[in-house]
């Protein structure tokens, strides 16, 4: 490939959940391409960067993986704050972890500005038999938002790589077409209008609803 | 074990102060002495006392900390060059925020559960009474004993822990507990705190402690929450009270003094470990922490021992890199140790808030995986405001930690890159390795000192709040015999510094070593000598040991203060 051709780009990704969903594990999953078993509570926030070549791009991702302990809560908006992406992680096996999402994008909603592409990842796969959260509901959830979902497992390494790829995909995207999307420059953007600004509210269904039909606004570009 | 000493005590020869200081004091030179001192010089021991721990100096929570004026300043800074460029419209919302952060802290700690608590404050009045009319729980022959239930208050193992330490917050709910889960200690929780509660009621006067039998309890009342130590070893009353106070220090360390007193000022009833969960590890570990490191007891810091010229050299690194707008500190620690600190004029860190940063890193292993960046209160620097600290390894096994600790809250990328330039020129000069050869060899032997019959000592310099002492080795290799050797500083260090009957010099001779204890101005010095010294050897040793520290002083301790 052609150096010359190569355009770069800089996204941030943040990386939001419940405490004990695995976060840390899915980012070291993919950034460092292991897994271990012993993984300790994040404190505030770890950051890491991943580089990739996609599409004439090289994005270099700023992933920020946060603490899901409650007493990290308040600082979230430091983190999340110029984010362009941002990962929802739930466990599979927690009901509670899942509606903790709810929250997360409702606040993602009201504090941040700019475009961001969400991405909803339901962690620990592996675990079949302890599931609460069906497929289903989840895929629902996650098309009446916006976001991209994923099963994914970073024991087995399943679905992490998919969704990163997908996400790095859907920021190049949101790049090409929306001119101050704020990623791979300097200069403070504008508050833009969007594919996500749209008149169209965004609405988040209640956890009954969640089983019944959500209704899908997006254009998700996927 | 405590039975003897205490025998060896009576028919143990303990003479103090004047008889013997005129041979003492051979030198005028104190080592480790420093006018530029880069810690806050305090004996935080002395400055115990209960007069000032009762409710009556509650330190008022406002928005004039230090950290406040720091951002304030910037703040202006920024409002100034906004003036200037009033078209950046989008950067007025950032700047605001960056001044409100600090203050704001965490509302939604105590916010998401409005509901929740509205109820439980309702039941506030009554939830004491409920604490202390629990005779129903009591007779635990009635239940059926799951083997849970074993596991806590009724086990042996419980029963036996040398030390235990209980958070209870005011209206009688378990905050923490250092043994066994605080759901199964409710009862003996309820009981501790219905004693506090009825001297200050009735008695109109504040429990201290009590003793009973072997064990003594140890009671401190501050902001809302409860400390109780409970001990079967040596420590004294007033080194209960510190271990107390550190206990402390670490939940205003986490919450910050504002959010806890806010927190409680809107429910009183509230569950504290909701925003603590996650951080009972911290607790864990400083209590562990202080069973084997002597100067959270002096209230003073171990600095890893190197070379003056490449300590120089590593300070300077960071002074040319680390030059950044409202960087606070920025230090440098290798297992526990200080390795360097460079500070903001006009700014010192306490000994007690290093100690808390010491028992951040040593407590979580996720520093090891990556950068991070995370809120962090010093209560003595400031209690109600947090700092942000960048923490991140500089070497692959993960031995020295750099922090970087800044109030502005955005300063992240940019103390990335200055942690990127300062590891580089580190790997460069050879510093990191210089820290890595340090480490490795394991401190000093006492064999350096090449004084006969000397066993241990701890040497502490009161002007930089700085200490040192040797590797600990035989006779003290096992870990019963180091619990010992702690135990007898604790007695040295008590008998010399008990308010009642200060000493300067103390003599002691035990069953199985001979101790000897001597503070001035300028130093503390504990020593400790094979069994058969006599006070001539001890005193003639003393002063040898001090030659040598002054000979190695500048590798021992850092003398200079660098600020940015």
């Amino acid at each position: 490939m052609n150096d010359l051709n190569m355009k770069s780009l800089e996204a941030k990704v943040v990386v939001l959940g419940s405490q004990g969903v695995g976060k840390t594990s899915v980012v070291i999953r993919y950034v460092g391409g292991m897994f271990s078993k012993a993984v300790s509570p994040t404190i505030g926030a770890s950051f890491f960067t991943y580089k990739l070549t996609l599409e004439q791009y090289r994005v270099k991702l700023q992933v920020w993986d946060t603490a899901g302990q409650e007493r990290f809560r308040s600082m979230a908006p430091m983190y999340y704050r110029k984010a362009n992406a941002a990962m929802l992680v739930y466990d599979i096996t927690s009901l509670e972890s899942f509606y903790d999402i709810k929250d997360w994008v409702k606040e993602l909603k009201k504090n941040v500005d700019t475009p961001i592409v969400l991405c909803l990842l339901g962690n620990k796969s592996d675990l079949e038999s302890g599931r609460k959260v069906s497929t289903e509901d989840a895929a629902e959830y996650a098309a009446s938002i916006d976001a991209l979902f994923y099963e994914t497992s970073a024991l087995k390494n399943t679905g992490i790589e998919d969704a990163f790829l997908q996400v790095s995909k859907q920021l190049i995207h949101l790049y090409e077409t929306v001119p101050n999307s704020g990623m791979g420059s300097l200069i403070p953007s504008q508050p833009a209008s969007d594919m996500f600004a749209s008149d169209q509210p965004l609405t988040l269904p209640d956890r009954k609803e969640v089983e019944s039909a959500g209704q899908r606004s997006g254009n998700c570009p996927c | 074990m405590a039975a003897e000493v205490r025998e060896a005590e009576q028919i143990g020869n303990t003479s103090d102060s004047d008889s013997v200081q005129t041979e003492l004091l051979e030198t005028n030179e104190i080592p480790g002495k420093s006018e530029n001192a880069l810690l806050v010089a305090t004996d935080s021991f002395e400055d115990l006392n209960y007069a000032g721990l009762t409710n009556g100096t509650l330190p008022t929570v406002s928005t004039s900390g230090t950290i406040h004026s720091l951002v304030k300043k910037k703040a202006r800074r920024a409002s100034a060059l906004l003036d200037e460029n009033e078209a950046a419209g989008d950067n007025t919302a950032s700047s605001d925020e960056t001044t409100n952060a600090v203050d704001q802290e965490s509302s939604e700690v105590s916010g998401e559960d409005s509901q929740e608590d509205h109820l439980e404050s309702r039941l506030t009045d009554l939830s004491l009474n409920e604490t202390e009319s629990l005779p129903e729980e009591i007779p635990m022959t009635q239940l059926i004993p799951t083997s849970s239930d074993i596991e806590d208050v009724n086990s042996l193992e419980w029963k036996q822990q040398r030390r235990h330490i209980f958070i209870i917050s005011e209206s009688g709910k378990p905050v923490y507990s250092r043994h066994g889960s605080e759901d199964k200690l409710v009862t003996i929780m309820g009981v501790m705190q219905a004693l506090v509660i009825c001297t200050h009621d009735f008695q109109k006067d504040t429990l201290r402690s009590i003793v009973a039998g072997d064990h003594k309890f140890v009671f401190m009342c501050r902001d809302h929450l409860t400390f109780i130590g409970i001990t079967r070893g040596r420590e004294s009353t007033q080194q209960m009270l510190l271990q107390l106070t550190y206990m402390y220090n670490q939940v205003i360390s986490v919450l910050t003094l504002s959010t806890l007193t806010r927190i409680f000022k809107q429910h009183r009833n509230y569950d504290l470990r909701r925003p603590l969960s996650g951080a009972e590890k911290f607790f864990d570990n400083l209590l562990n922490l202080m069973d084997v490191e002597p100067g959270l007891l002096l209230s003073s810091v171990r600095c890893l021992p190197l070379d003056s010229s490449v300590r120089e050299n590593i300070s300077h690194s960071i002074v040319q890199h680390a030059k950044v707008k409202d960087l606070v500190f920025a230090l440098i620690i290798a297992q526990n140790q200080l390795v360097t600190l460079v500070r903001m004029k006009k700014y010192y860190i306490h000994p007690m808030d290093l100690h808390l940063i010491i028992n951040l890193i040593n407590a979580s292993e996720s520093f090891k995986a990556a950068e991070s960046w995370t809120p962090i209160c010093l209560p003595k620097f400031d209690a109600c405001g947090f700092l942000q600290a960048h923490v991140s390894y500089l070497d692959e096994e993960c031995h020295t930690c750099l922090l970087l600790l800044s109030v502005d809250i955005e300063a992240f990328y940019i103390l990335s890159e200055c942690k990127a330039k300062i590891k580089e020129r580190l790997v460069r000069y050879n510093a990191l390795k210089a820290i890595n050869d340090s480490l490795r060899r394991n401190s000093y032997s006492i064999q350096q000192c090449s004084i006969s019959d000397l066993r241990h000592f701890l040497y502490k310099s009161r002007s930089i709040a700085q200490y040192t002492s040797p590797e600990l080795e035989a006779p003290y290799h096992t870990k019963e015999e180091q619990q010992r050797l702690f135990d007898l500083y604790h007695y040295l260090h008590d008998r010399i510094h008990t308010s009642g009957r200060q000493l300067k010099i103390l003599f002691h001779v035990g069953p199985y070593e001979t101790l000897l204890g001597w503070v001035t101005q300028g130093f503390e010095l504990y020593a400790v000598f094979g069994p058969l010294v006599t006070k001539t050897i001890a005193i003639h040793a003393v002063n040898k040991l001090l030659r040598w520290i002054k000979k190695e002083e500048d590798r021992l301790f850092i003398l200079s203060s660098v600020t940015f």
